[in-house]
């Protein structure tokens, strides 16, 4: 069934392909969607070339690069760098986000409570069942905490965020890990799902003593209550642009083969503990040397001009000594004559 | 579409249109033969495929995949039990809150209301009949639920004494999703649909026949139950039976309301999942046996909603020897 679905695909691609030969297609995470659509309407406003991407979860973008339906794939998750081997792909990174805790407590502001990453862990568990808890509460000395049972919201549906958050849990309670562990969908052992950002915004916002996660932009945009964290550096951090970018700048990225890397608990002391970059997959070996060619010539561009437009969508962009540590793997991307497509 | 004309605008006798259209009536023959086999290699390509897509999944779990609650992505360990059963629930209650309802607006519509608010309340029905199910969704989980909490779920957890049956039954969170929020708003989706229906039913009535109770002095509602209703019951209940199966494969309105836990809901109020819902949630980013299991539910609805036309003709059987 999977290899009929695929044939249909890649005839729909094949015959899009021959219709419009200089068109680029792409696939997969909905989290960057937005922004690589508006990268590739200002980089065919500045140089003819269209790029046509289709938002249809990471999950399906691994799937169509690896049976080789479109020009490049996207994932929130990287792939780990024996599977990106054996598929023979190669992975780099776009924008930053990152996961954000939200909650609904009466009289209480943006940024007013704190919450550590193994408390965060325990409330989704629910060991920690009402918000005046006293291991809350120690960290949260002056803050009035109602005695509010704790309703734990998560997405119901499949996730690049709940693959975020998960990870963050695990790497932050042995019981998580041991438990539940990190996944776009996990068995969830207590609390209600909503579906999408929206659909967790609005459970919380509905219930009194609610807590959830979403995208940080849509946390933004909404102007949600969010909580400081603690991060690795035992700094309180509030969920800024300039916090995602900390964590990014902090990361080891020339250290991570395919640069596998979650952006959690990342050295830095602005750092936010919750953050993650979304990925681009691509064949090592294009068939197409000019194909190749243009996928990279379009990120490119965007590396290098696409910063006001990520920013005003509320993404972080790269910071710029990642960006050239990821053209220099550029060179691994080679043609079938074996020579790098984009140099 | 020729055919159809020339023997629409020819008064004759069949056999000699037939004789005179002979070219096309082959050609008629076969178009509609097309049409219903079509229909049938559709129906029996999705079960063949639901089967060999489910097969992994239904081989490693077999039966335990129908009682077992554990739904767990992560350690690929996959049970249906709770999906199932809150399908079952929500449906059963949409249809318990639906069906007077809708009885209610057709007898209104056909018997009582006043010639003038006929045609625009009958169109109004139809009207609710094609809202898409996104769209209940949305009202549902931002106009309903908040009114829900507040006017029902929250007097009624307040009010339930301790330890009794009420308080077991309204267990959950108050925050207007859940089982019982999942179900109206399902009854609201299912309603226009069968008060459509009963109301054309109702239409079939011969008229010498209620006007005939009438005339032996039945008031409106003996005629209702006395004459109307039997005389239309085996076309109503292939109408309930249309609905409950709506109500059954309902995705998008359900998933956006029902809380989407994979466990058993303990009361009313608490979040439950239903097959349809599991698949639209996690079908997306799914893959391997995960894939396969999802698969295997959409085999599981199938079965659910064939059981349910099977009884329904079953039922029509039945009335039809007496």
């Amino acid at each position: 069934m999977n290899k009929l679905f695929a044939a249909a695909v890649f005839a729909t691609v094949a015959f899009g392909a021959a219709a419009n030969a200089a068109s680029l297609s792409g696939a997969g995470a909905t989290f960057p969607a937005p922004v690589y659509a508006k990268w590739a309407e200002e980089y065919k406003a500045k140089t003819g070339n269209a790029l046509n991407y289709q938002a249809i979860g990471s999950g399906g973008g691994i799937k169509q690069i690896t049976a080789n339906t479109v020009d490049f794939g996207a994932s929130d998750m990287p792939l780990k760098p024996d599977v990106l081997a054996q598929d023979g792909l190669q992975q780099f990174p776009t924008v930053i986000g990152g996961v954000v805790p939200v909650m609904n407590l009466p009289g209480i502001k943006p940024g007013d409570v704190k919450i550590t990453g193994p408390i965060l862990a325990d409330i989704y568990r629910g060991i920690r069942k009402f918000w005046d808890d006293p291991v809350i509460a120690s960290y949260n000395k002056g803050v009035k905490l109602p005695h509010l049972p704790i309703t734990v919201v998560h997405r119901s549906d499949g996730s690049g965020t709940t693959f975020l958050f998960t990870s963050y849990l695990s790497m932050n309670a042995a019981h998580w890990a041991s438990g539940p562990g990190a996944n776009v969908s996990v068995n969830w052992p207590v609390g209600i799902g909503g579906k999408g950002n929206d659909g967790v915004a609005a459970f919380v916002k509905q219930t009194p003593g609610a807590i959830g996660y979403v995208e940080y932009a849509y946390a933004k945009q909404n102007h949600m209550t969010y909580a400081l964290m603690r991060n690795k550096s035992g700094r309180w951090v509030a969920p800024t642009a300039e916090a995602f970018a900390a964590a990014a700048a902090g990361a080891k990225w020339g250290a991570a083969p395919g640069y596998y890397l979650l952006l959690l608990d990342q050295p830095g002391a602005n750092a936010w503990p919750i953050s993650g970059a979304t990925f681009i997959l691509m064949h090592s070996k294009q068939a197409n040397a000019q194909t190749g060619h243009d996928v990279l010539a379009f990120f490119d561009w965007s590396y290098k001009n696409g910063n006001p437009a990520a920013e005003t969508l509320d993404y972080v962009p790269l910071p710029e000594g990642v960006k050239s540590l990821i053209r220099k793997s550029w060179l691994k991307i080679t043609g079938p004559d074996g020579q790098p497509v984009y140099k | 579409m020729s055919t159809a004309e020339i023997s629409a605008a020819d008064p004759a006798p069949r056999r000699l249109a037939s004789a005179r259209g002979s070219g096309l009536e082959p050609v008629f023959h076969a178009a509609c033969f097309m049409a219903a086999t079509t229909l049938l290699a559709a129906l029996g390509g999705v079960l063949v495929a639901l089967a060999i897509g489910g097969w992994p999944a239904i081989a490693k779990f077999g039966v335990g995949f129908l009682t077992n609650v554990t739904w767990d992505p992560v350690q690929d360990v996959y049970g249906a039990a709770g999906p199932i059963v809150g399908t079952l629930i929500t449906s059963a209650l949409a249809l318990l809150f639906a069906l007077p309802v809708a009885g209610g607006v057709a007898f209104f519509l056909v018997e009582l209301c006043p010639p003038a608010l006929r045609r625009p309340i009958g169109t109004a029905v139809e009207l609710l009949a094609g809202i898409p199910s996104i769209v209940y969704g949305m009202w549902g989980l931002f106009v309903f639920a908040p009114m829900f909490a507040k006017w029902v779920e929250i007097p009624a957890m307040a009010a339930a004494p301790a330890d009794s049956i009420w308080s077991t039954l309204v267990q959950g969170i108050p925050n207007g999703s859940g089982i019982l929020a999942a179900s109206i708003i399902l009854a609201i989706m299912i309603l226009p649909f069968m008060a459509a229906t009963l109301r054309e039913l109702l239409h079939t009535v011969p008229a010498q026949v209620r006007e005939s109770a009438y005339g032996l002095g039945a008031t409106t509602g003996e005629v209702v139950m006395k004459v109307t209703l039997p005389y239309v019951r085996r076309g109503a209940i292939g109408a309930v039976m249309l609905g409950l199966g709506r109500a059954l494969g309902e995705t998008m309105a359900v998933t956006f309301i029902i809380g989407n836990s994979h466990d058993f809901p303990k009361g009313l109020f608490d979040a439950g999942s239903t097959i349809a819902s599991t698949i639209a949630n996690e079908f997306n980013e799914a893959s391997g046996m995960q894939q396969s299991a999802l698969i295997a539910l959409g085999l599981v609805l199938f079965l659910i909603t064939f059981i349910v036309l099977a009884l329904a003709r079953l039922l029509l059987r039945n009335q039809a020897r007496l």
